[in-house]
């Protein structure tokens, strides 16, 4: 447990920070603008395509499965992004006309 | 020197996520917020790949923006030619795909990791909830667009889902415990974690759906962080976690806006309610109204009150709701909009809705702004809402919808409900504000009947 600690606490103080961050960036956001921002968080975790990418990055060229498999990952992240982004972009765009 | 540029990249990433964030959660700065978001990811992807030390076949890069080119086209045609009415499914549905994206992660990393308990704990956390969050938002987004109709339910499910819930807990820790290498238990604990997904939201009704898009928006989140925790990557784990408690702070704020715990949500308190209530039947009789008779009715209003729910956005009626906007305006009347906060399928999407359609941001009034106007209105419009404007929510203590804040459409000296027929609304509850002395009904598709009623006001002129 100790040793747990001791070994990652950078991350642990990041992840704790960030809960933090979390919760005070979203404060008082008017119910209006739920459905954009739960689009844009959405689009935000899609930043596990960076794991995706890390992952084929290391993997060796024979690894067939885990070739495919990281490939398809890589796909599903970036959907995530960019049709995250790009819907919460919509929506918003909705928006600004006034 | 690669790995310092690229911690300071991932910083000033990191740095984007949060002010993008910050300034998604006001009106003014959003759509900016969310460009710089998109800014922050389109670097920390590039970072990933261009700073990456070792050697890496051309076959690998191939791949990895082959995939990269095909999600950005798929994803960027799908979420621009959506209808904005399929908008709620729609982020159910990319919610999924990063759920997927990290149950994968933790599918191949498996094997390289089985000898580090803390690696393998914290792959085997991210592939369940990765997994749980995919499937479960299959479920939602199936729900939201109409092919799952029905709330299923297992019998005693509440106690089968929590079962299952602590064995994925205890199945994963044991496995860490022992250290097992053998792949079997992967895939067990893998297609466990997919059943876990579905069982858990088939028995949520529809209603409560953004509140689960919400849920496991930031299950999501927390998949990403341990992603990141594995790989040593900072960005990741500040996204992730980032996503994962505003996402649950959001969870929790939705909730408060329908005035039910997240624990009724989830363990359904709904189910048990229905079917008391149902059991009650219609009360007494409705009556009905044509367009034609409406018509001189708002036409000779003073103050116009309209009611929009998903019965609009469902029949596409928010172009027609605006011409009928327009030419009462040009007759002398105020018209403006009641928008309950969780009016449609998702908070907010009313607004989008009605913004598409050209009527004016200030005239979308929030429920605790236009409650206390009821009174001195002439005639409220009631199109495709109903739960919302139940007031079994404020009288009905057995109702399993009361408590929830309502907009008062029943003070108003008259109320038009418009709907297709008398069916129970989302929740499935009958509403008494039908068979009120006050109330009409007009029957039919709000695109159909709202075309006539203004085909009928112009012939009035």
């Amino acid at each position: 447990m100790i040793e747990f600690f001791t070994e990652n606490k950078d991350m642990i103080f990041i992840v704790i920070l960030m809960i933090f961050v979390g919760v005070e960036v979203i404060g008082k956001v008017p119910a209006v603008l739920h459905t954009p921002l739960m689009s844009g968080a959405n689009a935000i975790h899609g930043v596990v395509v960076v794991g995706a990418i890390l992952l084929m990055l290391n993997t060796e060229t024979d690894n067939y499965l885990a070739l495919a498999l990281g490939t398809i990952a890589v796909f599903l992240g970036t959907l995530n992004v960019v049709g995250g982004f790009v819907v919460t972009d919509r929506m918003l765009e909705m928006f600004k006309k006034k | 020197m690669n790995l310092e540029i690229q911690h300071i990249i991932y910083l000033l990433s990191s740095v984007t996520f949060i002010l993008g964030l910050k300034m998604l959660s006001n009106a003014k700065t959003a759509k900016k917020g969310n460009s710089l978001a998109a800014v922050g990811m389109i670097t920390a992807i590039l970072t990933a790949i261009v700073f990456h030390d070792g050697a890496v076949s051309p076959l690998v890069y191939g791949l990895i923006f082959g995939a990269i080119a095909i999600g950005t086209v798929v994803g960027w045609l799908t979420a621009k030619r959506v209808q904005m009415t399929k908008m709620p499914e729609l982020v159910s549905l990319f919610n999924g795909m990063g759920g997927a994206c990290a149950a994968l992660i933790g599918l191949v990393e498996f094997h390289h990791n089985t000898s580090i308990p803390t690696n393998m704990a914290v792959i085997l956390a991210g592939m369940v909830i990765g997994s749980v969050s995919f499937s479960g938002s299959m479920v939602a987004w199936a729900k939201l667009n109409g092919t799952l109709k029905n709330a299923i339910r297992l019998p005693q499910y509440n106690l089968i889902n929590t079962a299952i819930m602590f064995g994925l807990f205890a199945y994963s820790a044991w496995m860490v415990w022992v250290g097992t290498a053998d792949e079997i238990h992967l895939y067990i604990l893998f297609f466990a974690s997919i059943a876990y997904g579905i069982l858990f939201v088939l028995p949520i009704g529809g209603a409560d759906m953004p509140v689960v898009i919400s849920l496991l928006n930031s299950f999501t989140g927390l998949a990403a962080a341990f992603g990141g925790f594995l790989y040593g990557n900072q960005v990741m784990l500040t996204g992730g976690i980032l996503v994962g408690s505003a996402g649950t702070l959001l969870t929790l704020v939705m909730c408060k806006a329908m005035n039910r715990p997240l624990f009724n949500v989830i363990f359904g308190a709904f189910g048990a309610g229905t079917t008391a209530a149902s059991e009650a039947g219609p009360q007494g009789n409705v009556k009905e109204v044509g367009p034609s008779d409406l018509a001189v009715q708002l036409n000779y209003s003073k103050k116009v009150i309209i009611v929009p729910g998903y019965g609009l956005a469902v029949a596409q009626a928010q172009h027609v709701i605006k011409e009928l906007e327009t030419i009462l305006e040009s007759r002398g009347v105020e018209v403006t909009y009641a928008i309950h906060p969780v009016a449609g399928r998702m908070p907010g999407h009313m607004n989008v809705l009605l913004a598409e359609s050209n009527v004016e941001y200030d005239k979308l009034k929030e429920m605790e702004d236009i409650n206390p106007e009821f009174a001195q209105t002439d005639v409220v419009l009631v199109v495709g809402a109903n739960d919302v404007v139940n007031p079994a929510a404020k009288n009905d203590p057995s109702s399993p919808i009361y408590g929830m804040p309502i907009l008062d459409v029943e003070n108003a000296k008259a109320c038009i409900v418009n709907k297709r027929s008398m069916n129970a609304g989302y929740a499935g509850i009958e509403n008494e504000l039908f068979f009120r002395d006050k109330t009409q009904m007009l029957f039919g598709d709000a695109k159909k009947v709202l075309t006539e009623l203004v085909t009928e006001l112009k012939a009035l002129d």
